[in-house]
């Protein structure tokens, strides 16, 4: 039973890999001036969605509030890196600006999880 | 030739996000869960973040690719390391076959 569950799991995190790999590009996806690498980064966006489904069942499932804080931390790290290939792709520099202030919102909430994790509040 | 060496690492940290959201799911307790997906992901992060400075060179969004590259390099730990003392503290139970529990060990020679 196991290893059948083991086995497809690995067939459908697979497949849906090499749907990402295979699947020809949209027409509609970042279609600015300057772009660059245009069909390198969708499948690199659609791999990063996929980390953050993976997350989100964890968020969802999570037995304890330990686990789902831990998730959300994971979350804002890769919602920086999302912003830094955004920028890169569509040549607009702000990008990475959203994702340097993400970076700073996540960290302190992260934090201030933790302290409530502790079984203290928040002002000591 | 720098755009595809650049490409080569952003592939790499992608490799890494994903391997660090399937630790996420599969492994058993809060702690290994923190383990794989902190490293894992941090350094994917920090993969993605310099393949795009590589990319971009040395312009005023490279540089600030690079402050938030270092960003995430100092405080990835310091929150990780946040979650596991409070979960700890909660008392938030380890796996059943886990072999060695140092800080309950520390804890109870405070006490």
């Amino acid at each position: 039973m196991r290893t059948i569950r083991w086995l497809l799991g690995a067939i459908l995190l697979g497949g849906v890999l090499a749907l990402i790999v295979i699947r020809p590009l949209s027409s509609v996806f970042l279609q600015a001036d300057g772009a660059h690498f245009v069909g390198f980064v969708e499948r690199a966006v659609y791999v990063l969605v996929l980390s953050a489904v993976l997350l989100l069942y964890r968020i969802l499932r999570g037995p304890t509030a330990a686990d789902r804080t831990v998730a959300i931390d994971i979350f804002g790290v890769l919602v920086v890196g999302l912003c830094a290939l955004l920028g890169v792709a569509s040549g607009r520099t702000w990008y990475i600006d959203i994702g340097i202030a993400w970076a700073l919102q996540s960290f302190i909430g992260t934090l201030a999880l933790a302290k409530f994790l502790e079984g203290r509040r928040l002002d000591d | 030739m720098i755009d595809t060496i650049g490409l080569v690492f952003i592939a790499g940290g992608l490799v890494f996000d994903v391997l660090g959201c399937l630790g996420m799911v599969r492994l058993p307790d809060t702690y290994n869960r923190l383990q794989a997906s902190t490293k894992c992901v941090t350094f994917g992060t920090c993969g993605i973040l310099f393949g795009s400075f590589l990319i971009t060179g040395f312009t005023a969004e490279g540089f600030k690719l690079l402050l938030c590259m270092a960003f995430i390099l100092l405080v990835s730990p310091v929150a990780a390391h946040a979650i596991s003392r409070g979960a700890h503290r909660g008392g938030i139970k380890l796996w059943d076959k886990s072999v060695i529990d140092m800080y309950a060990n520390d804890k109870e020679g405070e006490a």
